[in-house]
Order: structure tokens, then sequence, then C-alpha cells
């Protein structure tokens, strides 16, 4: 080899900005994707996660911006760190993304999940399902004398925490929305 | 003042704004409307093709060899299928066409109504964009957009689905200037503190290498003015792929010739022992690296290219530069100049001795001793007597296409056009037509494998009708040759179905269609029969007999480094291991 070294890191659009590209941890990332409101848009980024083989592990998507014709699209993939960079450029690249945000990597962000879980069951079960409820701020938004629909917002982990609890208690069903993320702070 | 149309109406006014010229299409019921258009005016030329994916490929060509994006026009259902096999070759290979097709009316849409397919679904993967207009109000600027996005930052193929109702439909016109594009801009200047680091290596590098690609051709003149420029100031080698030659010209004393699978040995030799290599507009392909984990292992490595994805997405480069390669060039030349420009001299006069050791192994000599005419042979005596017109070469795909690639000699940028990518047989005649469209008086040949050339051989009808003189130049090996070769090195010289049993008579095919036909078997006679062709003012089917088993070389077997290359029949044996023969 000759002199020719180099730093590390010169460049934003590097992988190595961010840490060795060539390890082969698998992280998860949740990407936040503006987008414009248009027919087929989804079907965009879904068909480039299926056609290169990437995961999707939780996705979310609604308007933000009446006005402006946005959506934003929430992603929580898995992948190495190289894929992962992978993503984000393919995305860009889709004509009608406005912003990729990683937030994982961009700072502190907040994550949240709503879920509903139907749970049946009668005597000890059903008042060991409602107390369990109120130590997770669940609320109770339908009631038979055998269920309870039961709503919570939280993190994915404390989702799938309360699941778990529920689950030995007569959970029947849960129905998830998925990952909405926002940045920390002013910026 | 807001002019108002028929849909149909404008779509042949977009296309006037956008500088068309000539379509290339085929009609049917759910594009009437625009066919009537077409019939009622006289600027735009519509070339009917004689099945859709060559009015693709068509295009391509026309694209390719002026750096305007080619258009095309067909109806729904099957004409939008058959079209989808020329957009994903255009898309691998970066060229920028616009597709309009038809659709059944809006409200017939997912009845599976006659000749509906779901062609903007269909096409998503095989587009860099594509739309379904509904309004006949958004359609001129939906149009103008299209040839925004097919032309600007990566360029790729755009394809615009039109109902019925709304080529029928009235409708205000946007003027192209009106029409909102500020979203789609990509970055065309690079980061020039990471240029700067990339001069300051160029300055003490001993052993660096320019890796060129199908980039510099797309991005313009520009480009390749002040490549030849910077290899000729600094005096570094220059490679470059099968996408991007003619860039820096073949006869220029930079040069190395065409690198990767079916490289040159001083190419790929100076690839893999180099200390700074500067990819220009190449996406490190997988016919260019071979085996990743031995890619030139000890180099800094650069990388300039347009579409951030293309960065680290199969090599992790040291210096990774988006941005537009005219650009950057402009910026290193600039940045190199004010700094002294300085080069290790001492290091490149080695490492230039080095390369002449390489050169001397003669990587491309062959022995045309025999009666049969080696298609070698064939191509180098094209090269010869074709020196001096203004040539444009189109090639279909296989062995055919790498001996163009390795004997003809490519002076300027946009005379070569392939499909590189996809690799698509069938790709050449079509582009041809294509190209002679755009020149109509320059010599265009289409280098062939007669398997190729049989995929779209209904394209002699359109040749002739339009009287596009293109030569069509066919090594018949009666074999599929690339197909064969990979079968004797790979499957124990079992010849599964790799041959072309039943072939026509070309003589008689050129002239059943009104074309001129040739055929050459002796060596003797190959210069006075290519003469023949050139001359001959119309279409020709040059029917050249070749030698039936030769192989492509040099070759790098799948899977292997670029130091492991097979340099004749006599290396062959068992050359691709295991993990190698599952790759393509
Ligand atoms: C049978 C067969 C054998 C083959 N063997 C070989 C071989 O031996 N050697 C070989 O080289 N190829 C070979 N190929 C072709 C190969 O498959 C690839 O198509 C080719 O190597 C890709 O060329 P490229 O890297 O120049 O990229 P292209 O496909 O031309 O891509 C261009 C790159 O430049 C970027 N770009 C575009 N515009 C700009 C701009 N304005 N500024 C900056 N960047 C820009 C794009 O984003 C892209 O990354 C073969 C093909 C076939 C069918
Ligand atoms: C549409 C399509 N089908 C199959 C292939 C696979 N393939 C690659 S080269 C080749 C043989 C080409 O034969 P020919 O055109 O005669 O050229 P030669 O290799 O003999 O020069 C085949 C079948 C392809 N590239 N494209």
């Amino acid at each position: 080899m000759s002199a020719l070294k180099l730093k590390k890191g010169l460049s934003k659009h590097s992988a190595y900005d961010l840490k060795d590209p060539n390890a082969e941890v698998i992280e998860s990332h949740t990407l936040a994707v503006i987008v414009d409101n248009e027919a087929g848009v989804l079907a965009r980024v879904i068909g480039l996660f299926s056609g290169r083989g990437y995961n999707i592990e939780s996705l979310t998507v609604a308007e933000v911006d009446h006005q402006g014709h946005l959506s934003r699209i929430t992603v929580v993939t898995r992948g190495t760190p190289s894929v992962i960079e992978q993503i984000k450029a393919q995305l860009g690249r889709i004509v009608p993304v406005h912003e990729v945000h990683d937030l994982t990597v961009e700072g502190p962000s907040v994550e949240r999940e709503l879920a509903l879980f139907k749970v049946t069951g009668q005597g000890d079960k059903r008042i060991e399902a409602l107390r369990l409820a109120e130590i997770f701020r669940a609320n109770v938004v339908d009631s038979t004398l055998e269920s309870f629909v039961f709503e919570m917002t939280g993190t994915p982990q404390k989702i799938d925490a309360f699941a778990e609890l529920m689950r030995p208690l007569g959970l029947v069903e849960v129905a998830r929305t998925g990952v909405a993320a926002l940045s920390r702070g002013g910026a | 003042m807001t002019k108002s149309m028929t849909g149909a109406k404008m779509v042949v006014e977009a296309l006037r704004d956008q500088g068309v010229e000539v379509v290339f299409g085929y009609p049917g019921g759910a594009v009437l409307p625009i066919y009537d258009e077409i019939f009622q005016q006289n600027e735009i030329r519509h070339i009917l093709v004689r099945h859709e994916q060559a009015a693709v490929h068509a295009a391509e060509g026309y694209a390719r060899s002026t750096g305007k994006p080619g258009v095309v026009l067909v109806t729904s259902g099957p004409g939008a299928t058959n079209a989808v096999t020329g957009l994903t070759d255009a898309l691998l290979d970066s060229i920028p066409i616009v597709v309009l097709t038809g659709q059944v009316p809006t409200f017939m849409i997912g009845t599976d109504g006659f000749q509906e397919a779901d062609t903007v679904g269909i096409t998503r993967p095989c587009t860099k964009h594509n739309w379904l207009v509904k309004e006949t109000d958004r359609l001129a600027e939906t149009l103008h957009q299209a040839f925004h996005v097919a032309t600007t930052g990566r360029p790729g193929p755009v394809l615009i689905d039109i109902p019925k109702d709304v080529q029928f439909a009235t409708g205000d016109y946007t003027d192209p200037r009106k029409t909102k594009t500020e979203h789609y801009q990509p970055q065309v200047k690079g980061d020039i503190e990471v240029i700067t680091r990339l001069v300051e290596a160029m300055e003490i590098a001993e052993r660096p290498v320019f890796y060129t690609g199908g980039g510099v051709i797309n991005s313009g003149d520009a480009a390749t003015q002040l490549l030849r420029e910077l290899v000729e100031a600094t005096g570094f080698p220059v490679t470059s792929t099968l996408m991007g030659l003619g860039a820096y010209p073949a006869s220029g004393k930079s040069w190395l010739g065409m690198l990767g699978m079916h490289g040159l040995y001083e190419a790929n030799l100076a690839m893999h022992g180099c200390d700074l290599m500067i990819n220009l507009g190449a996406r490190f392909d997988d016919r260019i690296t071979g085996r990743i984990a031995d890619f030139s292992p000890n180099s800094l490595k650069a990388h300039v290219d347009i579409d951030p994805s293309s960065i680290n997405k199969v090599v992790h480069v040291e210096l990774p530069i988006v941005g537009d390669v005219a650009h950057v060039l402009e910026d290193m030349l600039r940045v190199w100049k004010s700094r002294g420009r300085k080069v290790n001299k001492e290091g490149l006069a080695k490492w230039w001795k080095q390369i002449e050791e390489w050169k001397k192994v003669d990587c491309l000599s062959f022995d045309q001793s025999g009666k049969t005419i080696k298609p070698q042979h064939a191509l180098a005596r094209l090269e010869a007597l074709t020196k001096g017109h203004d040539r444009y070469i189109t090639t279909e795909v296989g062995q055919h296409q790498m001996w163009a690639a390795q004997y003809l000699n490519f002076e300027d940028p946009n005379r070569w056009m392939t499909s590189g990518g996809l690799g698509t047989m069938g790709y050449g005649f079509p582009a041809s037509i294509g190209v002679q469209m755009a020149h109509p008086d320059a010599l265009v040949i289409n280098v062939a494998g007669e398997a190729s050339w049989l995929m779209n051989m209904q394209e002699m009808g359109t040749a002739v009708q339009f009287r596009l003189p293109v030569k069509q130049f066919i090594l018949n090996n009666e074999r599929l040759g690339m197909v064969r070769q990979w079968q004797e090195l790979l499957h124990g010289e079992r010849y599964s179905h790799s041959w072309s049993e039943a072939l026509p008579d070309f003589v008689k095919l050129a002239e059943a269609f009104g074309a001129k036909g040739i055929q050459c078997s002796d060596p003797a006679d190959l210069d006075d029969a290519i003469m023949e062709m050139i001359n001959y003012d119309g279409p020709v089917i040059f029917d050249c007999l070749v030698e039936k088993h030769e192989n492509c070389f040099p070759m790098i077997p799948s899977g292997a480094p670029h130091n492991e290359m097979l340099l004749g029949d006599a290396s062959t044996q068992d050359a691709i291991g295991a993990k190698g023969a599952v790759l393509v």
C-alpha cells in the first residue's frame, strides 16, 4: 500500500459517517418518509422493499399536510448498516418522495403505537385483566359481561409486554396501528 | 391565456413543445384519438414498428445516439405489456425514454374491460416513474413533468397511461414553462471537500486508474471533453465499462480498453493492482467486480455518481461524491490546477511500464489462418473498412456483442448502443432503426448473433418501409454462442438447446422483405462483401458464416477475481468453481 490513507467519514452521503459498513450487525431503524399524497405512492414504497428484499417490521401512513398534499410514511426496518443506507438512498430516488429521515440516528425521538386488545373471560381472570390494564394505563373502550376491549398507546415494547400479560387472561384478538414517530425537541 | 383542447391534441402539442421530432409506435383502440391527431399534422414523424418491444428499443437507440429522450406511443393491454422488456432495459441502462400508453376509459378501469391491464402497476418496478392521468386538465402538465423526470438526474424510462375518455375530453393546456418541476432536482455539484481529498490522492498516487462508465455518456459532451482534458493532463490510464465506450477515444494514448468479465487483460490487471481507483459514472456491476472480496484489494476508491443509491451499494468507497460527472470533473480540474498540477511522476512512469508489460500479452490476438471466418476477424475487418465513416454501432446480446466491444474502436460518445444491464437479445435491430432515424446519413450497423437477431426480425418491415439503410451484420455461428460457451465451461460440454436449427436463408429472407441479402463464408471474400454492404443504399442483411465453436476471451469466470482471468481455451478446464457456478 502506498501513502494513500484517508480518514473515514468524509461525506454526508457515506455510510462511513455512521459506523463500519461492513459490520454484520443487524439494526432496527425507524424511518420517516415524507411523500406526495398521490395514487400509488404507497405501492412504490412497499414495492421497493419487496423487490429488493428489505424487511418491513412496521408501516404506517396517513396524510399529514392536507394543503400540501403530503403524507408521512413511518417504516420500521431491520438490516446491516449498509443495507439501511441503501434503503434510505433507494427511498430517496422515488420521485414523489420529498424527504427521508432516519429517526434512529438523527437524534432522540419518540415512538408511539396504538393497540386494541380483546380479552374474554369471567371471574378472577376478568378482574386481574382490569387491574393490569389500569397499571398499564389502558382504557376500556368496550365491555360486555364476558369481554373487554382495551385501548393502549405506547411504545411497541410496552404493547408487546401488555399483550404477553393478557394472553393467559383470555386475550383473543389484537389490532395494532404500527409505529408513529417524531424527533424530540424543536428541530 | 390558457389554450383549451382535447386530451389527444394535448399529447401532440406537448410533444411538439418538448421538441420531439420522432415517435415510435403502434396503434390500437385505446390510442385512436391520439393517432387521429398525429394524422392531422406534419411536424412529428411517426415510425410504425412491427412489435411494441421494438418501438421501445428503437426509442432507446434514438436516445442513446442523440442524448435526447426517445418517445413511444402504444395501445393499452397487449401494447403496454409488450413494452415491458424495453422499459426494463432502459431502466437498467439509464436511458431516457417517454412511453405513452392508452388505457380503457376511466369509468371502466377495474372491470376487466377489453384490453385492460394494470399498466401502471405492471410498469411501476420497471420505470423511473409512471403516471395514470385521470383528468384532461392534468395531462399536459404530467407530460411535461415526465420529460423532466426522464432526462434529469440519472436518466431513465417513464410511462404515462392515458385513458381513452381523457383523450376525448377537453381541458386546459399547461405550458411547459408553467409546469412545476422544482421538487425533482437531483444534486449535480459534488462535495468540494471530498473532491479536494480526491485531488490530494491524485497528486501522490503511484498506480492510479480512471474507471469510467455509462454515466459519462449520460452526463453529455461536456463530461467527455473534461474527461479527455483531465486524462491528458494527468497521464493516468483510463479504462471503461461496456456502457462507457467512446467517452475516452480508443486511439487515445492512455486507453487501456474495456474492463470486466470480457475486458482486456491490461485493463483488469490495472484495476486489480491500482492504488487509486477513480470511478466516474460507473456502478460496480458484477460483470466488473468479480469476487467482491478480492476486487482491487489495495486501492483507495473514489466514486462519482449522480445517484446516491449507486454509491456504497456493492463496493464501499472511501471517497463518495454525489454529483454529475461533468460538474465534478470541472471542480476536480480546477482544484488540481490551482494546487499546481502535481502528479507522482516517478510512480506513474513505473506504473506505465508495468502496464506495457501486461499489454505485451496481446490478449486479443487470434489466428485467422483456416478457411473459416473467425468472428474476431470479421469484426477486425469491419473496423478497418468502416473506420473513416460517420459510423454508429448497435449490438444484440451474446459473444458477438463482446467481440464488438473488443475489436471495434470508438472515438466518440453516443456511437455505441448495446443492452448492458438487462442483456436483451432482440435489442440491436430495433435500436439500429432508432439510430438511423436520428442520423439519416450515417452508416448504422447492428452487430448481431443469428439467434438474437431472430427475436425482432419482423422489424425488417419497418426498415424497408421507412427506407432506413440499416446494416444487419450477423455473425452466424448457428449457436446460441454465449450459452454454448458457458455450457462448455460449466456443464461438462452438454450443449442443452444451445444451437440454432431450422435457420432461415437470410439472403432470401432479406429479399422477401424487399431488402438486400449478402452471404459470406470465405475469408478471402470478406472485404469485398463488407464493402458491398457499406455501399448499398438500403437495408442489408449480411449473413457472415463464422467459426461455430469459437469462445470469447479474455474471460473472468464468475466468482473469480480479476487476476484469475482465462486467456484462451487451454486454461478453461474446471475454471469455474461450485461457488461461481450459481452466479450468472
Ligand atoms: C453478455 C454480457 C457481458 C457483459 N460483459 C461485460 C464486461 O465484460 N465488461 C463490462 O464493462 N460490462 C459488461 N457487460 C455489461 C454489464 O452488465 C453492465 O451493463 C455494465 O458494466 C454497466 O456499466 P456502468 O457501470 O458504466 O453503468 P451504467 O449502467 O451505464 O450506469 C451508469 C451509472 O452512472 C450514473 N450516472 C448516470 N448519469 C450520471 C451523471 N450525469 N453523472 C454521474 N453519474 C451518472 C448512474 O447513476 C449509474 O450508477 C456485459 C453485458 C452482457 C449482456
Ligand atoms: C431475451 C433473452 N433471452 C435469453 C438470453 C440468454 N442469452 C444470452 S446470450 C444468448 C445466446 C445469443 O446467441 P446469438 O445471438 O446467436 O449470439 P452469439 O452468442 O452466438 O454471438 C442467450 C440465449 C438473453 N440474454 N436474452
